[in-house]
């Protein structure tokens, strides 16, 4: 089971002059929440369109359980597209009916599965409304529902917290978390990185159409420099200007963080700091995804 | 779930939501109250037709010849005998006469209110005629009756050299009619698969439906379903308009007659609505906004108007005509032309086949072109994709 595998391999699409693609690779294991970040632009609505085949790849193939994906096994995945969409002049049961029996389930089975998804999403009472009637938050979870409602195996969900209440957010990750724990793939896109962090167990960052950077936060954390900030109230402005290998990032007040290149010794620095006075905090600090993920966009930059 | 599954609830989506839409039920209401009133107001209008004429007792022998008269000038005379003269002018004062014989007889004297249409008069000249010849005959100690049949038995003799095409006015009545229909029905339903395309664009729905089913299935089941919905209208309204017709004695067809009408009128609506609103289906893809549809599908309406504007002007005049006839077997043209001319009657049956197999030899050519098309425009919102971007793509 949990050897199954949602394989995204070297997919690669153009919009006639414009790349949008180039080689884009990456994994997502059953039972695991995959977050998946980028600019605007990078290439993230378009490979989960590929994924759900309302676009057709130049080059690669998408595999789930090592074979390709077919119109069958997509009627197994749970999308949200990042436009939402939904008929503004249908009912909201009537509409996740009607969706639920698209993807293959039964009359019956649809109508149960409306009836508990609406319940859980908190929507149960405004079942008998046309979708246009409902506040905007509203949508989002019938929206959510939609992408539900057939009792999907895999999970593609694009940008599925933009526009959601605190409380909605909640929601929405305890059902991705409860989704992975029942041994689905779950993929999303998001800005909000903080939240990508939290939740998932592996995030890829994508850069102009290519997957730069794929791993769990530790190990994209990895790469990158040991940071440490250091509080000493009496030390002078220079106090680490000789240390070797370490170099200063900013200096606010009395706080200086520092990142430790080649041949820093952090122990060294803290004897210094403790030669110039008393020293309040000596900490190494973990750079935040959002801090990685600016790191990696900036470098492909520079390249 | 097989493709048939799919295309079968996407068609009841659309004809639940379309049979339970207030403008489809006032538009078919509103068409089946046209036809009532048709009928009647043709009923009225029939009845005022005919002459009434009344005759004082000294007129009687009169009365047969002038029906035969007026039938000779074209003319529906209806004769009636008044007690007296005076009781005849009061009639014809209040109007329930259109005109009184009066005198002993021997001359054709009338009394009218005001004054008498032409062919009554013609009617009344062709009497007076008669009786005088009739006098001048005896005169001369002949027999009027004798001379009369013998008048009565000289005809012209006509060789044809082609068979002319017989046009009954109700026939051409009915193909102005099944025209009407079949136009308004191309037009509103065909409208209507064009705004439920950009209904799906604009809401974005149609992302999460093509990550199910393929386009062409959605198209497919879209014009399948109000397809149908249209199918029940126009069988609606054309029943209630036969049976008014039959019913208030308007249309004097045989029913044979009329049932063939309905079943071209149903033919020719089914091929004509399958032909355009695949191709609205894939010119509506081309936009992202309801008020830019009318725009989008401009250039294929081009057709269904013209052809029904030929048909309209050209076929009262001139059931026979050429052009008509040309351009009623040429497939875009046909939906509208030929369910009229084949409810004139008179056409022959290879055209008949003809159009049909046609129009039934363009539609997997528009299907694959529409598909196309709409496949590759349908994602693409924002300004209007251009045409020869989406058939590239």
């Amino acid at each position: 089971m949990s050897q199954r595998l949602l394989e995204i391999d070297n997919l690669s699409k153009r919009f006639g002059t414009t790349v949008a693609l180039r080689n884009m690779s990456f994994d997502v294991r059953a039972g695991e929440l995959f977050g998946f970040v980028g600019s605007n632009g990078a290439g993230k609505t378009t490979t989960m369109r590929i994924v759900l085949g309302v676009l057709a790849a130049d080059e690669g193939a998408v595999r789930w359980d090592g074979r390709p994906i077919t119109l069958d096994t997509r009627r197994h995945i749970g999308y949200m597209p990042e436009e939402r969409g939904l008929y503004p002049k249908m009912k909201v049961g009537e509409q996740l009916g009607y969706l639920a029996r698209l993807h293959g389930m039964s009359a019956a089975a649809a109508r149960r599965s409306v009836a508990e998804w609406t319940e859980r999403l908190g929507v149960a009472a405004r079942r008998d409304d046309e979708v246009q009637k409902l506040s905007l938050g509203n949508q989002q979870r019938v929206q959510l529902a939609a992408a539900l409602v057939h009792d999907p195996e895999i999970l593609v969900l694009d940008e599925p917290f933009s526009g959601l209440d605190p409380v909605a957010v909640d929601v929405m990750s305890d059902v991705l978390r409860e989704k992975a724990a029942a041994g689905a793939p779950v993929v999303f896109s998001s800005h909000q990185l903080d939240l990508v962090e939290r939740l998932c167990d592996r995030v890829g960052i994508v850069r102009s159409g290519q997957m730069v950077a794929c791993g769990t936060a530790d190990e994209l954390r990895a790469g990158s420099a040991i940071r440490v900030v250091v509080e000493a109230p009496h030390a002078p402005e220079d106090w680490a200007n000789d240390l070797p290998g370490v170099k200063i990032l900013a200096r606010q007040g009395t706080r200086t963080e520092l990142e430790l290149g080649e041949g820093a010794d952090d122990q060294k620095i803290l004897t210094t700091a403790l030669a110039t006075g008393p020293v309040h905090e000596f900490a190494r600090r973990r750079p935040s995804l959002t801090e990685l993920f600016r790191n990696v966009v900036t470098q492909e930059v520079a390249r | 779930m097989n493709p048939w599954s799919a295309i079968r609830l996407v068609a009841g989506r659309e004809i639940s939501i379309k049979l339970r839409s207030k403008a489809f039920i006032i538009s078919t209401v509103a068409m089946i109250v046209a036809f009532v009133a048709l009928a009647l107001v043709l009923k009225l209008i029939g009845n005022t037709s005919g002459t009434t004429v009344g005759y004082t007792p000294a007129n009687a022998a009169l009365s047969a010849p002038l029906q035969a008269s007026g039938k000779a000038v074209g003319k529906d005379i209806e004769v009636k005998e008044v007690p007296d003269e005076q009781a005849g002018r009061d009639q014809v004062a209040d109007g329930s006469l259109d005109a009184l014989l009066i005198g002993d007889g021997t001359a054709v004297r009338v009394l009218v209110k005001e004054d008498l249409d032409d062919q009554g008069r013609a009617a009344l000249n062709v009497l007076a005629g008669q009786l005088t010849l009739n006098q001048q005959i005896t005169g001369l100690g002949g027999d009027p009756a004798q001379v009369n049949t013998a008048v009565a038995n000289a005809h012209v003799e006509v060789q044809q050299l082609e068979k002319p095409k017989e046009y009954n006015g109700q026939q051409l009545v009915l193909g102005i009619i099944a025209g009407v229909l079949i136009y308004l029905s191309l037009l509103l339903n065909g409208q209507t698969v064009a705004q439920g395309v950009v209904e799906e664009k604009t809401s974005r729905v149609v992302e999460i439906l093509l990550a199910t089913i393929r386009p062409w299935q959605l198209m497919a089941g879209k014009v399948l379903g109000i397809g149908a919905v249209g199918l029940i209208q126009i069988a609606v309204i054309g029943a209630a308009g036969l049976a008014v017709g039959l019913g208030s004695g308007v249309l004097t067809i045989s029913a044979s007659a009329a049932a063939g009408t309905i079943i071209w009128l149903i033919v020719w609506y089914l091929l004509g609505f399958v032909m355009y609103s695949i191709v609205f289906a894939g010119l509506g893809a081309l936009v992202s906004r309801q008020e830019e549809v009318g725009g989008a599908v401009a250039p294929a309406l081009m057709f269904v108007i013209a052809g029904y504007v030929v048909g309209i002007s050209v076929l009262p005049s001139d059931p026979g005509s050429e052009l008509v006839e040309i351009l009623s077997v040429i497939p875009v043209f046909a939906p509208t032309l030929m369910p009229m001319r084949l409810a004139m009657g008179g056409v022959p049956v290879w055209e008949a086949g003809l159009s049909v197999l046609l129009v039934v030899a363009l539609i997997p050519a528009l299907i694959w072109l529409s598909a196309r098309i709409y496949r590759n425009a349908v994602l693409r919102s924002g300004a209007k994709v251009r045409l020869r971007d989406a058939l590239a793509a």
